[in-house]
Protein backbone atom coordinates (compact mmCIF):
# COMPACT_ATOMS: atom_id res chain seq x y z
CA UNK A 1 0.00 0.00 0.00
CA UNK A 2 1.32 3.36 -0.99
CA UNK A 3 1.17 6.16 1.53
CA UNK A 4 -1.43 8.83 0.70
CA UNK A 5 -2.25 12.22 2.16
CA UNK A 6 -5.79 13.42 1.50
CA UNK A 7 -7.31 16.73 2.42
CA UNK A 8 -11.08 17.11 2.02
CA UNK A 9 -13.35 19.13 4.33
CA UNK A 10 -15.39 16.93 6.66
CA UNK A 11 -18.29 19.40 6.74
CA UNK A 12 -19.68 21.81 4.15
CA UNK A 13 -22.79 23.86 3.38
CA UNK A 14 -25.04 22.63 0.58
CA UNK A 15 -23.95 24.06 -2.74
CA UNK A 16 -20.55 25.14 -1.39
CA UNK A 17 -17.56 24.75 -3.68
CA UNK A 18 -14.92 22.79 -1.77
CA UNK A 19 -11.32 22.01 -2.58
CA UNK A 20 -10.10 18.43 -2.44
CA UNK A 21 -6.38 17.67 -2.48
CA UNK A 22 -4.51 14.38 -2.68
CA UNK A 23 -0.91 13.26 -2.64
CA UNK A 24 0.31 9.69 -3.15
CA UNK A 25 3.74 8.11 -2.79
CA UNK A 26 4.67 6.60 -6.16
CA UNK A 27 8.00 6.50 -8.06
CA UNK A 28 6.44 7.28 -11.50
CA UNK A 29 9.33 5.52 -13.23
CA UNK A 30 9.25 6.76 -16.83
CA UNK A 31 10.49 3.67 -18.65
CA UNK A 32 13.19 5.76 -20.33
CA UNK A 33 15.83 5.87 -17.59
CA UNK A 34 18.78 3.56 -17.22
CA UNK A 35 19.41 1.83 -13.91
CA UNK A 36 22.79 1.48 -12.22
CA UNK A 37 23.51 -1.61 -14.35
CA UNK A 38 22.89 0.34 -17.56
CA UNK A 39 19.67 -1.46 -18.42
CA UNK A 40 16.50 0.49 -19.00
CA UNK A 41 14.23 0.46 -15.97
CA UNK A 42 10.76 -0.80 -16.88
CA UNK A 43 7.98 1.75 -16.85
CA UNK A 44 6.05 1.94 -13.59
CA UNK A 45 3.57 4.79 -13.50
CA UNK A 46 0.08 5.55 -12.25
CA UNK A 47 -2.05 5.72 -15.38
CA UNK A 48 -5.33 7.00 -14.03
CA UNK A 49 -6.66 8.84 -11.04
CA UNK A 50 -10.35 9.22 -10.35
CA UNK A 51 -12.54 10.63 -7.62
CA UNK A 52 -16.12 9.53 -7.06
CA UNK A 53 -18.54 11.45 -4.86
CA UNK A 54 -21.30 9.14 -3.63
CA UNK A 55 -20.57 6.88 -6.59
CA UNK A 56 -20.64 9.61 -9.21
CA UNK A 57 -17.44 10.37 -11.09
CA UNK A 58 -16.58 14.02 -10.33
CA UNK A 59 -12.92 14.19 -11.35
CA UNK A 60 -10.50 12.01 -13.27
CA UNK A 61 -7.11 12.39 -14.86
CA UNK A 62 -4.88 10.32 -17.14
CA UNK A 63 -1.22 10.31 -16.16
CA UNK A 64 1.80 9.98 -18.42
CA UNK A 65 5.53 9.30 -17.92
CA UNK A 66 6.41 13.01 -17.80
CA UNK A 67 4.49 13.48 -14.55
CA UNK A 68 6.78 13.63 -11.54
CA UNK A 69 7.00 11.15 -8.68
CA UNK A 70 4.47 11.39 -5.85
CA UNK A 71 1.71 13.01 -7.95
CA UNK A 72 -0.41 15.71 -6.33
CA UNK A 73 -3.94 16.62 -7.40
CA UNK A 74 -6.10 19.52 -6.31
CA UNK A 75 -9.60 20.07 -7.66
CA UNK A 76 -12.95 21.59 -6.72
CA UNK A 77 -16.25 19.86 -6.13
CA UNK A 78 -19.73 21.24 -5.37
CA UNK A 79 -20.91 19.77 -2.07
CA UNK A 80 -24.53 18.71 -2.62
CA UNK A 81 -25.07 15.73 -0.30
CA UNK A 82 -23.57 14.01 2.73
CA UNK A 83 -21.64 10.87 1.95
CA UNK A 84 -18.13 9.98 0.94
CA UNK A 85 -15.42 10.57 -1.60
CA UNK A 86 -13.64 7.60 -3.00
CA UNK A 87 -10.23 8.13 -4.59
CA UNK A 88 -8.72 5.53 -6.90
CA UNK A 89 -5.24 5.37 -8.38
CA UNK A 90 -4.55 2.71 -11.01
CA UNK A 91 -1.33 1.98 -12.84
CA UNK A 92 1.32 -0.33 -14.18
CA UNK A 93 2.13 -3.69 -12.56
CA UNK A 94 -1.41 -4.02 -11.30
CA UNK A 95 -1.13 -0.95 -9.07
CA UNK A 96 -4.54 -0.12 -7.64
CA UNK A 97 -5.35 1.77 -4.51
CA UNK A 98 -8.56 3.20 -3.18
CA UNK A 99 -8.96 5.57 -0.27
CA UNK A 100 -12.05 7.34 1.00
CA UNK A 101 -13.04 10.41 2.97
CA UNK A 102 -16.40 11.19 4.55
CA UNK A 103 -18.22 14.51 4.28
CA UNK A 104 -21.31 15.88 6.06
CA UNK A 105 -23.30 18.47 4.13
CA UNK A 106 -25.70 20.59 6.13
CA UNK B 1 48.79 41.55 38.97
CA UNK B 2 47.55 44.96 38.02
CA UNK B 3 48.55 44.29 34.43
CA UNK B 4 46.68 41.00 34.26
CA UNK B 5 43.61 42.59 35.83
CA UNK B 6 43.77 45.34 33.26
CA UNK B 7 44.13 42.83 30.46
CA UNK B 8 41.17 40.85 31.81
CA UNK B 9 39.14 44.02 31.93
CA UNK B 10 40.17 44.80 28.38
CA UNK B 11 39.19 41.30 27.27
CA UNK B 12 35.84 41.58 28.99
CA UNK B 13 35.38 44.90 27.28
CA UNK B 14 36.17 43.31 23.93
CA UNK B 15 33.83 40.41 24.65
CA UNK B 16 31.11 42.85 25.58
CA UNK B 17 31.73 44.87 22.45
CA UNK B 18 31.69 41.79 20.25
CA UNK B 19 28.46 40.52 21.79
CA UNK B 20 26.85 43.92 21.28
CA UNK B 21 28.09 43.82 17.71
CA UNK B 22 26.73 40.30 17.25
CA UNK B 23 23.34 41.46 18.45
CA UNK B 24 23.37 44.54 16.31
CA UNK B 25 24.49 42.85 13.09
CA UNK B 26 21.52 41.35 11.23
CA UNK B 27 21.82 37.71 10.21
CA UNK B 28 22.75 37.84 6.55
CA UNK B 29 22.64 34.10 6.09
CA UNK B 30 19.95 32.89 3.75
CA UNK B 31 18.33 29.48 3.86
CA UNK B 32 18.03 27.65 0.56
CA UNK B 33 14.33 28.39 0.96
CA UNK B 34 14.91 32.12 0.41
CA UNK B 35 16.75 31.66 -2.88
CA UNK B 36 14.44 29.15 -4.56
CA UNK B 37 11.47 29.94 -6.80
CA UNK B 38 8.10 30.95 -5.36
CA UNK B 39 6.53 27.76 -6.72
CA UNK B 40 8.93 25.48 -4.87
CA UNK B 41 8.52 27.64 -1.76
CA UNK B 42 4.75 27.15 -1.95
CA UNK B 43 5.31 23.42 -2.26
CA UNK B 44 7.36 23.37 0.94
CA UNK B 45 4.99 25.62 2.88
CA UNK B 46 1.92 23.50 2.25
CA UNK B 47 2.14 20.21 4.13
CA UNK B 48 -0.25 18.62 1.68
CA UNK B 49 1.81 19.51 -1.36
CA UNK B 50 5.13 18.76 0.31
CA UNK B 51 5.96 15.17 -0.71
CA UNK B 52 8.41 14.97 2.22
CA UNK B 53 5.36 14.67 4.45
CA UNK B 54 4.77 11.20 2.96
CA UNK B 55 8.02 10.07 4.60
CA UNK B 56 7.08 11.83 7.84
CA UNK B 57 3.79 9.92 7.82
CA UNK B 58 5.74 6.70 7.23
CA UNK B 59 8.03 7.54 10.13
CA UNK B 60 5.08 8.10 12.44
CA UNK B 61 3.88 4.56 11.74
CA UNK B 62 7.39 3.13 12.21
CA UNK B 63 7.75 5.02 15.51
CA UNK B 64 4.92 2.93 16.93
CA UNK B 65 5.86 -0.32 15.20
CA UNK B 66 7.33 -3.05 17.37
CA UNK B 67 10.75 -4.12 16.17
CA UNK B 68 12.72 -7.09 17.45
CA UNK B 69 11.41 -8.69 20.59
CA UNK B 70 9.07 -6.15 22.07
CA UNK B 71 10.24 -2.60 21.66
CA UNK B 72 8.88 0.16 19.50
CA UNK B 73 10.51 3.60 19.60
CA UNK B 74 7.41 4.79 21.45
CA UNK B 75 7.95 2.25 24.25
CA UNK B 76 10.92 4.24 25.54
CA UNK B 77 10.38 7.68 24.04
CA UNK B 78 6.57 7.88 24.28
CA UNK B 79 5.01 10.57 22.14
CA UNK B 80 7.60 11.89 19.70
CA UNK B 81 5.74 15.20 19.48
CA UNK B 82 6.98 15.90 23.00
CA UNK B 83 10.04 13.73 23.52
CA UNK B 84 11.70 14.47 20.16
CA UNK B 85 11.04 18.22 20.15
CA UNK B 86 14.38 19.94 19.65
CA UNK B 87 16.35 16.69 19.53
CA UNK B 88 17.33 16.93 15.86
CA UNK B 89 18.53 20.51 16.44
CA UNK B 90 21.65 19.37 18.32
CA UNK B 91 22.82 16.56 16.03
CA UNK B 92 25.44 15.32 15.18
CA UNK B 93 26.20 14.67 18.83
CA UNK B 94 28.92 12.87 20.77
CA UNK B 95 28.26 9.22 21.59
CA UNK B 96 30.12 8.29 24.79
CA UNK B 97 29.94 4.54 24.10
CA UNK B 98 31.12 4.60 20.49
CA UNK B 99 33.47 7.46 21.41
CA UNK B 100 32.74 9.26 18.15
CA UNK B 101 30.31 11.86 16.87
CA UNK B 102 27.14 10.35 15.41
CA UNK B 103 24.53 11.79 13.07
CA UNK B 104 20.81 11.58 13.79
CA UNK B 105 20.32 8.58 11.50
CA UNK B 106 23.25 6.78 13.15
CA UNK B 107 21.70 7.55 16.54
CA UNK B 108 18.45 5.93 15.36
CA UNK B 109 20.40 2.87 14.24
CA UNK B 110 22.31 2.73 17.55
CA UNK B 111 18.96 2.65 19.34
CA UNK B 112 18.00 -0.27 17.13
CA UNK B 113 21.14 -2.28 17.79
CA UNK B 114 21.47 -1.45 21.49
CA UNK B 115 17.89 -1.48 22.70
CA UNK B 116 15.62 -3.00 20.09
CA UNK B 117 18.29 -5.64 19.30
CA UNK B 118 17.60 -5.58 15.57
CA UNK B 119 19.75 -4.95 12.50
CA UNK B 120 20.53 -1.32 11.67
CA UNK B 121 18.56 0.08 8.73
CA UNK B 122 20.61 0.65 5.56
CA UNK B 123 21.52 4.27 4.72
CA UNK B 124 18.93 6.04 2.55
CA UNK B 125 16.37 3.27 3.05
CA UNK B 126 12.73 4.39 3.13
CA UNK B 127 12.43 3.28 6.76
CA UNK B 128 15.50 5.11 8.02
CA UNK B 129 14.66 8.29 6.12
CA UNK B 130 11.10 8.05 7.40
CA UNK B 131 12.18 7.79 11.04
CA UNK B 132 14.80 10.50 10.63
CA UNK B 133 12.31 12.81 8.91
CA UNK B 134 9.68 12.13 11.56
CA UNK B 135 12.09 12.88 14.41
CA UNK B 136 13.55 15.97 12.73
CA UNK B 137 10.06 17.21 11.81
CA UNK B 138 9.28 17.54 15.53
CA UNK B 139 11.88 20.34 15.66
CA UNK B 140 10.51 22.28 12.70
CA UNK B 141 10.62 26.00 13.37
CA UNK B 142 13.21 25.63 16.14
CA UNK B 143 16.73 27.02 15.69
CA UNK B 144 19.66 24.68 15.09
CA UNK B 145 21.54 24.50 18.41
CA UNK B 146 24.62 22.33 17.87
CA UNK B 147 25.82 20.28 20.80
CA UNK B 148 28.46 22.02 22.92
CA UNK B 149 30.12 18.78 24.06
CA UNK B 150 33.84 19.46 24.38
CA UNK B 151 34.68 16.18 22.64
CA UNK B 152 33.17 17.66 19.49
CA UNK B 153 35.54 20.64 19.26
CA UNK B 154 38.29 18.77 17.46
CA UNK B 155 36.09 16.78 15.07
CA UNK B 156 34.23 19.99 14.21
CA UNK B 157 37.50 21.71 13.43
CA UNK B 158 38.50 18.80 11.18
CA UNK B 159 35.14 19.28 9.47
CA UNK B 160 35.95 22.93 8.87
CA UNK B 161 39.31 22.01 7.35
CA UNK B 162 37.52 19.55 5.04
CA UNK B 163 35.08 22.31 4.07
CA UNK B 164 37.94 24.60 3.11
CA UNK B 165 40.10 21.96 1.45
CA UNK B 166 40.28 22.01 -2.35
CA UNK B 167 39.41 18.56 -3.63
CA UNK B 168 38.62 16.56 -6.76
CA UNK B 169 39.63 16.95 -10.38
CA UNK B 170 37.92 20.35 -10.43
CA UNK B 171 40.07 21.33 -7.45
CA UNK B 172 37.28 23.16 -5.64
CA UNK B 173 36.53 23.45 -1.95
CA UNK B 174 33.03 23.64 -0.48
CA UNK B 175 33.84 27.18 0.67
CA UNK B 176 34.68 28.40 -2.83
CA UNK B 177 31.13 27.81 -4.01
CA UNK B 178 29.02 28.10 -0.88
CA UNK B 179 30.84 30.97 0.88
CA UNK B 180 32.60 32.94 -1.85
CA UNK B 181 30.18 32.42 -4.73
CA UNK B 182 26.84 31.85 -3.00
CA UNK B 183 24.05 33.67 -4.80
CA UNK B 184 25.87 33.55 -8.14
CA UNK B 185 25.00 31.06 -10.85
CA UNK B 186 26.28 27.62 -11.65
CA UNK B 187 24.87 26.99 -15.11
CA UNK B 188 21.18 27.84 -14.69
CA UNK B 189 20.99 27.33 -10.95
CA UNK B 190 21.62 29.75 -8.13
CA UNK B 191 24.38 28.54 -5.82
CA UNK B 192 22.84 28.26 -2.34
CA UNK B 193 24.73 29.05 0.84
CA UNK B 194 24.61 25.37 1.69
CA UNK B 195 22.77 25.48 5.00
CA UNK B 196 21.72 22.26 6.64
CA UNK B 197 18.46 23.30 8.28
CA UNK B 198 16.09 21.23 6.16
CA UNK B 199 17.36 17.65 6.17
CA UNK B 200 16.21 15.08 5.28
CA UNK B 201 15.17 17.10 2.23
CA UNK B 202 12.84 16.36 -0.66
CA UNK B 203 14.80 17.25 -3.76
CA UNK B 204 12.93 17.63 -7.02
CA UNK B 205 16.05 16.42 -8.82
CA UNK B 206 15.95 13.21 -6.78
CA UNK B 207 12.17 12.84 -6.96
CA UNK B 208 12.51 11.66 -3.41
CA UNK B 209 13.69 12.36 0.12
CA UNK B 210 17.41 12.19 0.86
CA UNK B 211 19.78 12.74 3.74
CA UNK B 212 22.42 15.42 4.16
CA UNK B 213 25.09 12.80 3.47
CA UNK B 214 23.48 11.96 0.15
CA UNK B 215 23.56 15.67 -0.70
CA UNK B 216 27.22 15.94 0.33
CA UNK B 217 28.15 12.92 -1.74
CA UNK B 218 26.40 14.55 -4.71
CA UNK B 219 28.45 17.70 -4.29
CA UNK B 220 31.65 15.69 -3.91
CA UNK B 221 31.07 13.70 -7.08
CA UNK B 222 30.16 17.03 -8.71
CA UNK B 223 33.71 18.28 -8.17
CA UNK B 224 34.91 14.82 -9.24
CA UNK B 225 36.25 13.85 -5.86
CA UNK B 226 35.78 10.41 -4.37
CA UNK B 227 32.95 10.68 -1.84
CA UNK B 228 33.61 9.00 1.51
CA UNK B 229 31.17 6.18 2.32
CA UNK B 230 27.94 6.82 4.22
CA UNK B 231 28.44 7.34 7.97
CA UNK B 232 32.23 7.48 7.64
CA UNK B 233 33.88 9.71 10.23
CA UNK B 234 34.77 12.26 7.53
CA UNK B 235 31.12 12.64 6.61
CA UNK B 236 30.01 13.12 10.21
CA UNK B 237 32.80 15.64 10.89
CA UNK B 238 31.72 17.64 7.88
CA UNK B 239 28.12 17.47 9.12
CA UNK B 240 29.31 18.75 12.50
CA UNK B 241 30.95 21.80 10.99
CA UNK B 242 27.98 22.48 8.72
CA UNK B 243 25.58 22.36 11.66
CA UNK B 244 27.74 24.90 13.47
CA UNK B 245 27.83 27.07 10.35
CA UNK B 246 24.01 27.04 10.20
CA UNK B 247 23.54 27.41 13.97
CA UNK B 248 20.52 29.48 14.89
CA UNK B 249 18.73 28.99 11.58
CA UNK B 250 15.25 27.55 11.80
CA UNK B 251 14.71 23.87 10.99
CA UNK B 252 12.51 23.30 7.93
CA UNK B 253 12.39 19.50 7.81
CA UNK B 254 11.14 18.19 5.47
CA UNK B 255 12.37 20.99 3.23
CA UNK B 256 11.75 20.95 -0.53
CA UNK B 257 14.64 21.95 -2.78
CA UNK B 258 14.97 22.13 -6.57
Amino acid sequence: MARTLIHAPTTARKGEVIEVRTLIAHPMETGYRAGSDGRTLPRDIIRRFSCRYNGELVFSADLYPAISANPYFAFHVVANASGSFSFTWEGDNGFAQTESAAITVA
Amino acid sequence: MRVSLASIAAMLGLLYASSVYAQAAPDKRRSGFDTMSARVQAMQRDDLQNPGMLWVADGEVLWKKIFGISFSCAHCHNDAKQSMKGVAAKYPDWDPIEKRPVSLSQRINLCRTRHQLVQPLPPESVELLGLEAYVAHQSRGMPLTPSTAKELIEPRERGRLQYEQRIGQLNLSCAQCHDERAGKSLAGSTIPEGHVNGYPTYRLEWQGLGSLQRRLRNCLSGVRAEPPPFNSIEMVELELYLAQRSAGMKIETPAVRP
